[in-house]
């Protein structure tokens, strides 16, 4: 290749181009044509009076599209022209779904920031009306964290275990029923989970709704996110790990007990605590199986207890019919609190996975 | 105590797939026992029978009969993990256990199976099987740092220590210098030439040099095409498989004619 190039006949390089060098747009192409988009879309608005920005917009990114893929394929040809219409998709739908996530976050820490105090968390709504100050959501945290923990302990044990049973056991048909249920598990929408439960405890026993009949339901809703999380992770611990173990004469269940857990361990705490943050949020069981209190409940097994989503609810007025001056505000706040707390077992999650990942050198 | 292994008639399947078919072989003790052919044609497969680590792989099964000293591993009541602590294992890529340190990945064999040792006898055991795969020197100073972070050639010895750690009396190798450079792949040759003074060696091996200048036997398997089963087709001394082969194909695959 190389003694190609040195023996070849020196060419003028000016006279003749290198085969190698391809017709490029000018650097300012992309921020040119997207001026050119927004002036004609512009344009368009006033030439045919369209009411608003929203079509304005939407006209402005389609024609900086065909503008940038027409001029790209007149210059660059066809293979570049693809090639910047796919890459300008790709950026397109990447805005189109960062956007909505960003706005609802922004929204919600600005109506809900004014709300938090140093009060708000440590009071509960007790005998606060909804046209009264104060107030906070102590009641709704300690029963959100009681029943998720709860939850948790309930579904991470059966997750993991389901996990173990399918990536180092499971074979045949009936580990690929176990599979098939836990993907349909998957799809199970929350409030079927909710009223399985109601039916056979509270139906069946005769009792009032309590924080625990909730944790039932996270834990059904749980279980599946566990497994499928908790499978990925112990797949990713490379065949080699249980070979040389086995090969050192080491039992299977020792093989995975000492080599392929602390292996995965990492991950599978990312995937426990994805799996409850995934559930933490989840209202529509909780309505028929916790109900709400107001007032403090520290026990998960007997009374209604407050919930951060059911809160929200309450606060909107949505259960009593009644909203005020005040109940907007705490509404928010609550919101804020349960995205905060979501937030702070992701991070919770990756400082974990990172300190239990195995360290090299 | 090495032990010496007969292998008689022996059928290697994955589910339905026959990949070996009628191996008999007989493997003395204390001697080095090459495995050389082309690519596919099952000498790694065979290597796993003889310490029942075939079985691991989904649908992997064998019918025959693998001898140890007489006794078949294949027979009723034998438990595989005890076969597995006899017949030690070295695989192709070096697999040292990444959660733990170099101490530990040495004494995995008796600590994972939970084994209630001393401190004292542990140190000793390290020691041994550090020295035993000559890296002890390399090393000693930093016992405690995890053993993934050892160069490649350093972690294939590390996994010869672990291996011979926990005293097996046949080591199987599975091209354990295949990854390797040159001067890691002679320190590697070295090794096995001294632990060939304590354990049966069966070697598989890509590099027909490697087998001439570390095996007293060579066994050459083939296969008669894609998709049919492998076969030993010769076993004979070293010396006389690379000069003077009975077999055209041993002939036509170590003059490099073919494979």
């Amino acid at each position: 290749m190389s003694t190609n190039l040195q023996t070849a006949p020196k060419a003028k390089p000016s006279a003749m181009r290198s085969q190698l060098v391809g017709a490029r747009l000018p650097k300012f192409a992309v921020p040119l044509t997207a001026i050119v988009g927004i002036a004609l879309a512009i344009g368009f608005k006033y030439l045919l009076s369209w009411s608003g920005w929203s079509t304005t917009v939407v006209a402005a990114a389609v024609l900086f599209v065909i503008v940038l893929t027409g001029w790209s394929f007149s210059v660059e040809g066809r293979r570049r022209a693809k090639d910047r219409l796919a890459s300008t998709l790709i950026y397109a739908c990447f805005v189109a779904a960062v956007v909505p996530l960003v706005l609802i976050l922004v929204y919600i820490v600005q109506r809900g920031w004014p709300a938090l105090s140093a009060n708000f968390f440590s009071h509960s709504m007790a005998g606060v009306g909804p046209d009264q100050p104060g107030g906070g959501i102590y009641h709704a945290l300690v029963g959100t964290l009681e029943q998720v923990a709860l939850a948790a302990v309930i579904a991470l044990p059966v997750g993991i275990f389901t996990a173990i049973y399918l990536v180092e056991y499971g074979k045949g048909a009936f580990a690929r029923a176990v599979t098939f249920f836990v993907d349909v598990m998957t799809g199970v929408p929350s409030i079927v989970a909710g009223l399985f439960v109601y039916t056979f405890l509270l139906l069946g026993t005769g009792a009032r709704p309590f924080g625990f009949a909730g944790s039932l339901a996270l834990a059904i809703l749980m279980i599946p996110v566990a497994v499928r999380s908790s499978e990925e992770m112990l797949r990713l611990v490379p065949r080699d790990l249980r070979d040389a173990s086995l090969a050192l004469g080491v039992p299977k269940w020792r093989t995975i007990t000492k080599i392929v857990l602390p292996t995965a361990m990492s991950g599978l705490i990312t995937s426990a605590l994805l799996a409850i943050a995934r559930v933490a949020g989840e209202t529509a069981p909780l309505i028929l199986l916790v109900g709400y209190a107001d007032r403090i409940n520290f026990n998960p097994f007997s009374g209604d207890q407050g919930t951060l989503p059911m809160m929200v609810w309450d606060q909107l007025g949505k259960r009593t019919g009644n909203s005020g001056e005040f109940t907007d505000g705490r509404a928010w706040g609550a919101a804020l609190t349960l995205v905060l707390l979501v937030l702070l077992l992701n991070v919770i999650a990756r400082l974990l996975a990172r300190l239990a990942q195995p360290k090299r050198g | 105590m090495a032990k010496r292994i007969d292998v008689d008639d022996l059928n290697v399947y994955y589910g339905d797939f026959l990949a070996v078919e009628g191996a008999s072989i007989k493997i003395a003790p204390l001697t080095v026992t090459a495995f050389i052919g082309p690519s596919g044609c099952g000498k790694s497969t065979f290597l796993r029978t003889l310490n029942r680590m075939h079985e691991v792989i989904p649908g992997g099964r064998v019918t025959g009969k693998v001898m140890l000293d007489g006794e078949d591993l294949y027979g009723p009541g034998i438990d595989p993990v005890n076969v597995r602590r006899t017949v030690g294992m070295v695989f192709q890529k070096a697999n040292p256990f990444p959660t733990m340190s170099i101490y530990d990945n040495v004494i995995a064999g008796y600590k994972i199976a939970g084994s209630r040792k001393g401190k004292k006898e542990l140190d000793d055991i390290v020691e041994r099987s550090l020295r035993g795969a000559n890296l002890w020197e390399e090393v000693k100073n930093r016992l405690g740092k995890p053993g993934a972070g050892l160069s490649g050639g350093q972690q294939q010895r590390l996994c010869i220590a672990r291996a011979i750690a926990v005293e097996p009396e046949v080591l199987l190798m599975d091209e354990p210098c295949s990854a390797l450079d040159p001067i890691s792949t002679l320190a590697i040759e070295d090794l096995i030439s001294e632990l060939k003074t304590r354990y049966t060696i069966v070697i598989v091996t890509h590099n027909m040099q490697q087998a001439a200048r570390v095996s007293d036997r060579t066994a050459f398997f083939n296969l008669a095409g894609v998709g049919q089963p492998g076969k030993l087709i010769e076993y004979d001394e070293t010396s006389k498989i690379f000069s003077n082969p009975s077999q055209k194909a041993t002939e036509d695959y170590i003059s490099g004619r073919f494979g």
